[in-house]
């Protein structure tokens, strides 16, 4: 048992390693001052003005806060879309159409990009034709596009939170008197809030992140920050983009050590009023 | 009226997101399937329609099937849905080779280092896909990081072209989709009952035959669950091949963009694109109902 | 102290269920289950898992439908009406608090629905939780209470409304021994005081005879026996209900004398004869089962002798009695439970108050014993 405990504590520190390497050359290179990303400039090293060209750079903070803001409204729109085919699968029982909706929510998923992509540029372009919208693409199709792949995630989320939720608590309430929409907004959501957040999350980085299906339905005139990144590096490196890459792994890592700490803090607390609790007794 | 309102209720919380899915999901398949049988023409849009109306009725239905036979004859095409499967399914096992014992590890750790080494694990993801795959470019070109330390070590003299080959290619993909593998394993191997492998020890089996007898058979649902995870999007990937991948051998998921983008061939793209389905159907059905089946396992 | 049965006009029945039926595919959970629960009674359902109670409950409150048949509450067709607007409450098995609520919040959300004015909504919250005794959790979070605590919330919970029928699920299963014991009381109490029409269902024999004024035995879907908690002890209608309340010694035999005032058993099972000085309503050479309690068997060093000047009526020498060997004896303290061998291999099971406190004058291990009963003690049961 011993040896067996050894080679796989091995290779997870090999993975680990493997995982981290990339990301730390990234944030190691964006201090250096040559422009040969890799090669390391000892003598004007390490320096800020990489980060300083970033903060000038109109087209990186243009195309930034678009793909912000799409990515705040399409995680939202997912949120809510997801929540719905979250709950319907869920708590519905069997009902006609099941099938498909849960086909439609689960091949997201898997789904290759390029394929998704394609087709819902297909898809506005024959809108256009049809009822002359959306003209020649734009923000709006972008959005449109990530909320529909965003909120396959979101659904996996919210019907496994549903799944494993007690069905006692809501019974109780529309015992008590509620409707089920009350239920629902009372009981269900307060309790279910954690997975709606890390859903939230999920949709946010995975909109934020895409590149292949805005480059498919995207219009003339809006570029996404993966959009811009990817015509950059396709040239090769570019240490404005190791600049970049390090301001967002620390807001990463920042926001999930909160993030832990806040939980921590939480299970501590609880776990010390259910000693009280026991404790007195009767 | 209570139950009125129920079922009304009922019927908006499942009709808003079947119907925005029918929409922008459906309905563009439907598409898609629509156009791979149609010509190109030039122009907006590229292609000719299949349906020739009058009077408000179809009078020709021009069906085309060339653009499919066109896949099957050009060697391009053929050749590039190969290399996509050979190496999306070379990529699944290399990840699977790293991430099971990854898994493993975790699964037997202690409950306080498990939180945090699932941190780590999740930690990339959150960050830009893009970017950790750019990544690799500083670390895998001629005079880049590997390059840089393997010289400066001595042991090479000449740089390796580790760069634009199939082997930065396996490399991005696994590292990429890492974390697909190792969550669906962990979830898998962290419900396994320890007192099995105690009870097969006392049996007299060596650990690796416990392993191999006891663990592995129960872990196959998890080893089926992350490999669909990681196979079936590689298939069709277009980022890592585009940044890290052969200019001489091309992915599928390149070509589709090249021949909707570059040639301007949008039937054929689409052609492409329903045959690439075709080639994934079963797979992703498989994982439809897996994942069906870890749903109701929680119940 | 259980339950008097209560006295109140026998008018129309509060609950009436009526062939209610439920099926789940191909699976009959409730088959075909009539009954009538009076106003202000507390009425057990009796059954073990699978029994189909806990679905009878739930068709009561309205998270079932039932497949076929009609349930009644104070005159009323519950068809089609939703748990949240039928005069029903529940108190769940699990108690389902609503753990992002305080106490005063979880009882006070019933309360809401109805237009009361804040004063008149603390006031009734208030009230309720100083009759369950939690005046002063108010602010509390379920998770900061202890177990019998939030099961007095639950509770309070499900009467702050008044409702006209309160249903409870396993009520005391999760609590321990010592403070079932107390809640038994607590919850006979509080249901004198409001008058509130109780159904509660339970695996728990004990808990059905202690809080009950009437009782139904359920086995596989249907009521097998409905009565008083005496009635259903003392007059079991079936071998299952028999055996299913408490312990019982159970012969088969043969009816071969079926008088209008006595019946003569012949049963081969003991090597025996029971004498019962009632008739039954069966044909002579029927299969019949005698069921005695072991309280009502004496235990003796010798055969017993009808006393004198005490009417023995006509028991025959020999019947009614059988000769065993100790084989276990359970001392408990207050009685020993003894098992006795016959001959013919049956075992008897026997209870008997310890009066002796020596132990040399008490029966032991192994010695030959005569086990003997009263005229009136067997029930005699043809199915």
């Amino acid at each position: 048992m011993k040896s067996h405990g050894l080679f796989s504590r091995v290779a997870l520190v090999f993975g680990l390693v493997f995982l981290y390497v990339p990301i730390l050359s990234m944030v190691v290179f964006s201090f250096n001052n040559s422009r040969l990303v890799t090669v390391w400039d000892s003598a004007n090293s390490p320096t800020l003005r990489w980060y300083q060209a970033l903060i000038s750079n109109e087209q990186i903070l243009g195309a930034a806060w678009l793909s912000i803001k799409i990515a705040m409204i399409a995680a939202s729109g997912a949120v809510v879309l997801g929540t719905l085919s979250g709950v319907a699968l869920a708590r519905f029982g069997a009902f006609r159409g099941r099938a498909l909706l849960a086909g439609m929510t689960t091949a997201p998923l898997v789904m290759p990009e390029v394929i998704t992509g394609l087709s819902l540029l297909l898809l506005f372009v024959a809108l256009e034709q049809t009822i002359g919208w959306p003209k020649g693409g734009g923000a709006v199709t972008i959005t449109l596009a990530h909320i529909t792949f965003c909120m396959a995630y979101v659904t996996v989320v919210v019907q496994s939170r549903l799944v494993g939720f007690d069905e006692s608590l809501e019974e109780a309430a529309m015992d008590l008197g509620a409707r089920p929409v009350k239920v629902f907004f009372r009981i269900t959501l307060p309790l279910i809030v954690p997975a709606l957040v890390s859903g939230w999350l999920l949709a946010f980085t995975l909109s934020w992140d895409d590149l292949v299906i805005s480059q498919f339905v995207a219009g003339p005139g809006s570029s996404t920050l993966p959009m811009v990144i990817f015509s950059k590096v396709r040239l090769g490196v570019s240490p404005d983009v190791n600049a970049l890459a390090t301001i967002m792994v620390m807001v990463v890592a920042a926001g999930i050590t909160a993030s832990s700490v806040w939980m921590r803090f939480q299970a501590r607390r609880r776990e010390r009023d259910m000693q009280l609790a026991a404790a007195a007794n009767l | 009226m209570p139950r009125f309102s129920a079922q009304f209720g009922r019927r908006v919380v499942l009709g808003i997101p079947t119907a925005w899915l029918i929409v922008l999901f459906l309905i563009p398949f439907i598409i898609v399937f629509k156009i791979s049988f149609s010509e190109v023409r030039l122009a907006m849009p590229p292609y000719a329609p299949l349906f020739e109306w009058a009077d408000g009725k179809p009078v020709a239905v021009r069906l085309n099937l060339s653009n499919y036979s066109f896949l099957f004859t050009d060697a391009l095409y053929v050749s590039s849905y190969l290399y996509s499967l050979k190496v999306a399914a070379v990529s699944t096992l290399f990840c699977l080779l790293l991430g099971y014992p990854m898994a493993y590890a975790i699964a037997r750790s202690q409950p306080t280092t498990r939180n945090l080494l699932l941190m780590l694990i999740v930690l990339p993801f959150w960050t830009s896909f893009l970017l950790r795959v750019y990544a690799w470019i500083g670390l895998l070109k001629s005079n880049g990081v590997i390059n840089n330390v393997l010289m400066g070590m001595g042991l090479i003299h000449e740089p390796l072209t580790m760069l634009q080959t199939d082997f930065a290619v396996y490399i991005g993909i696994v590292y990429s989709y890492l974390p697909f593998m190792i969550l669906p394993l962990y979830s898998n191997l962290e419900k396994h009952d320890p007192t099995l492998l105690e009870a097969a020890a006392d049996l007299g089996a060596r650990p690796v035959t416990a392993f191999l007898r006891v663990t592995l058979p129960q872990s196959v649902p998890g080893i089926i669950a992350g490999s669909l995870l990681v196979f079936i999007p590689a298939v069709g990937e277009y980022v890592i091949p585009s940044l890290l991948g052969r200019t001489d051998q091309l992915m599928i998921g390149r070509v589709l963009s090249d021949e909707f983008f570059a040639n301007r061939d949008w039937p054929v793209a689409s052609a492409v694109a329903i045959f690439m389905l075709g080639l994934l159907v079963i797979p992703i059905m498989l994982f439809q109902h897996f994942e069906k089946r870890t749903l109701e396992a929680h119940k | 102290m259980s339950k008097q049965p209560n006295g109140q006009s026998r008018g129309a029945p509060y609950v009436r269920i009526e062939n209610v039926t439920r099926k789940f595919g191909d699976f009959v959970a409730v088959n075909d289950v009539s009954l009538e629960v009076q106003r202000g009674e507390i009425f057990c359902l009796l059954g073990g898992s699978g029994s189909g109670k806990t679905t009878l409950l739930r068709m009561l409150a309205g998270f079932e439908t039932p497949t076929s048949g009609r349930i009644y509450i104070d005159g009323q067709d519950m068809s089609g009406i939703a748990p949240y607007d039928r005069p029903v409450n529940m108190m769940f098995q699990s108690y389902a608090l609503f753990p992002h609520m305080t106490v005063e919040k979880n009882v006070a959300f019933g309360l809401e629905q109805e237009r009361l004015t804040r004063d008149e909504l603390r006031r009734r919250v208030g009230e309720i939780l100083d009759i369950v005794k939690m005046g002063q959790f108010l602010a509390r979070k379920p998770h900061q209470l202890s177990g019998g605590q939030r099961q007095r919330v639950a509770l309070a919970r499900a009467l702050v409304k008044r409702p006209k029928l309160l249903l409870l699920d396993e009520p005391l299963a999760a609590l321990d021994r010592k403070l079932r014991e107390h809640t038994q009381f607590e919850l006979i109490n509080i249901q004198e005081q409001l008058g509130v029409t109780f159904i509660v269902v339970t695996h728990d024999q004990e808990e059905a005879m202690t809080l009950s004024s009437r009782m139904g035995v359920m086995n596989q879907g249907q009521i097998v026996q409905v009565g008083t908690p005496t009635d259903i002890y003392e007059f079991p209608a079936t071998r299952f209900v028999a055996d299913f309340i408490g312990s019982v010694n159970m012969f088969e035999g043969k009816l071969v004398e079926d008088e209008p005032d006595y019946v003569r058993i012949r049963c081969e099972d003991f090597g025996g004869t029971v004498y019962v000085n009632h008739g039954i309503s069966s044909a002579p050479g029927a299969t019949v089962w005698v069921a005695v309690r072991p309280e009502k068997i004496n235990i003796a060093r010798h055969p017993p002798v009808p006393p004198a000047g005490v009417h023995q009526p006509d028991a025959g020498q020999g019947e009614n009695v059988v000769r065993g060997t100790v084989k276990e004896i359970a001392y408990m303290g207050d009685m020993s439970i003894y098992l006795v061998q016959t001959e013919s291999g049956k075992t008897i099971r026997v209870t008997m108050p310890n009066v002796a406190r020596h132990a040399e004058d008490r029966i032991t291990w192994d010695e030959t014993v005569y086990v003997s009963w009263h005229a009136e003690s067997p029930v005699v049961l043809t199915r």
